[in-house]
């Protein structure tokens, strides 16, 4: 196929030919075609969070740790040297690998050089993680800064549209926050259930699923365990969920992942 | 704003309650969250964004007399997690963290065994966090739960947003020299004499010349 016949802006007659896309998708979508059988090989999953304890065995190695600092007002990134500086990057880690065995998980450590600069650290760390192409991307954050919105509303366009899978965990507060109200990224709420293979589609968005979020016991740093709860371990799940998927079904894009995810939810009837 | 705007500004900064009523307000907040959710302490901190650290600003409970204005990092712990990324967090079996374990036990001689932390946020703008140690386990863990800490957790940001605005509006009031420092200044004296009559005479034929001369 030549490049200028590519669609971009519009699609002329002579064009419609070459866009075939190959999906095979089945009669019926169900949570076997989905993910049964499925490791996560060879998917690349991104935790961007305070940090990864590689070495913890819920953890099971990392393929790379990068961290985030601010030079002066420039961002900056860097081989991270110190790993997690509060726990919860490595429990995030672990429920993405409990999930998805065999996926390759990558850190992207967005905390610890204080509040000042915190937005532009995860906005600096959000536009590296997708400049790797990484598949899925894990976001148990939000920043409340109204000037960062537009600048992270940009950035989840583009991984979306270049394929890269952004999965936030969604506010149960009452306070605006983003990235997780765009419709580009896929946004997790917490159901009260202790099943990590149950997930629901909310027919209420902008939170558009949820997940196991409630009394979890996660790896944290130290080579521990911790029992938490909390919307951020509900988005670790739906990641985790996403890698199976992307592993069985390689080159799905978000929004195609999106409608696998709600078409086996518990509450659509996706339980075989 | 408009001139005459900000002398009402500065008469209200004069006559601001004191900043025990707001620490009270905190504390009430606090000594209620630690009543309704069985637990051993609760505490709230506030974010210092001049030195980028959180500050102890109420406690009830465990280290509530020693704790008050003690500091600790921003953006590294549980509450600096809490903090930077907005989202609340339930932690059971804390002391098998033995980094947490070890900061508790330096700051406060008391290792929590779980904890509710929550973001306190005004707007757009993060104020601090909400904690609550060792809730009582008499009754099952649900979303409820989370959802009473929330309720708390928009009480305690009002709290903490009165205090940080009565600090900024007393400090203009105390060290400031322009003209609504001096009138600042004045309410303040007037709320605090003895025998205000004498000052109301004296300010009220004040007001009877500026009328005079007002447009």
């Amino acid at each position: 196929m030549s490049e200028r016949l590519i669609p971009a802006w519009s699609l002329t007659t002579e064009a419609q030919a070459t866009i075939g896309i190959p999906a095979e998708w089945p009669e019926r979508v169900t949570k076997g075609w989905a993910i049964g059988g499925a490791t996560g090989e060879g998917v690349d999953v991104c935790i961007l969070d305070s940090g990864v304890d590689g070495d913890h065995p819920l953890v099971g190695g990392l393929t790379s740790a990068v961290a985030v600092s601010l030079e002066g007002e420039e961002v900056s990134i860097g081989q991270d040297e110190i790993g997690d500086v509060c726990g919860h990057g490595t429990a995030c880690a672990g429920i993405v690998r409990s999930l998805a065995p065999a996926c390759r998980l990558h850190s992207v450590r967005v905390l610890g050089a204080g509040n000042t600069g915190s937005a532009d650290l995860i906005l600096g760390g959000l536009r590296y993680a997708i400049e790797q192409r990484y598949d899925v991307v894990n976001l148990s954050l939000s920043t409340t800064k109204r000037k960062f919105a537009e600048l992270l509303h940009e950035l989840a366009d583009s991984a979306y549209f270049r394929g890269t899978v952004l999965v936030a965990s969604a506010h149960n507060m009452p306070v605006e926050s983003y990235p997780w109200r765009f419709s580009s990224v896929i946004s997790v709420g917490s159901h009260e259930g202790t099943d990590s293979w149950e997930w629901y589609a909310n027919p209420n968005p902008p939170v558009e699923f949820f997940a196991r979020g409630i009394d979890i016991d996660v790896a944290w740093a130290g080579g521990n365990t911790l029992r938490c709860t909390g919307n951020s371990f509900a988005a670790p799940h739906i990641a985790g969920l996403s890698a199976l998927v992307l592993s069985k079904h390689p080159g799905l894009t978000p929004f195609q992942l999106k409608s696998v995810l709600y078409l086996t939810a518990s509450n659509t009837g996706g339980t075989t | 704003m408009t001139e005459g705007s900000s002398y009402q500004e500065a008469v209200a900064a004069g006559m601001l309650p004191s900043e025990e009523s707001h620490r009270a307000l905190l504390q009430s907040i606090v000594d209620v969250a630690r009543a309704i959710f069985g637990a051993r302490a609760s505490s709230i901190f506030l974010l210092d964004r001049e030195t980028d650290e959180l500050v102890f600003e109420a406690v009830s409970g465990e280290g509530e007399d020693d704790l008050i204005g003690m500091r600790i990092p921003s953006s590294t712990g549980i509450a600096g997690w809490v903090l930077v990324t907005g989202q609340p967090i339930v932690i059971d079996d804390l002391q098998q963290d033995p980094r947490f374990a070890r900061q508790a036990a330096e700051r406060t001689g008391y290792v929590p065994e779980g904890l509710m932390a929550v973001p306190l946020a005004n707007g757009e703008t993060m104020l601090g966090v909400l904690q609550v140690l060792d809730r009582s386990k008499d009754r099952a863990f649900s979303l409820g739960e989370i959802d009473l800490l929330i309720l708390f957790a928009n009480q305690a940001a009002i709290g903490l947003d009165l205090l940080q605005t009565a600090r900024r509006a007393r400090a203009v009031a105390e060290q400031g020299e322009g003209s609504e420092a001096v009138v600042a200044r004045i309410a303040a004296l007037l709320g605090r004499a003895e025998d205000e009559v004498a000052g109301v005479r004296l300010l009220e034929a004040l007001e009877t010349v500026l009328t005079r001369l007002a447009p």
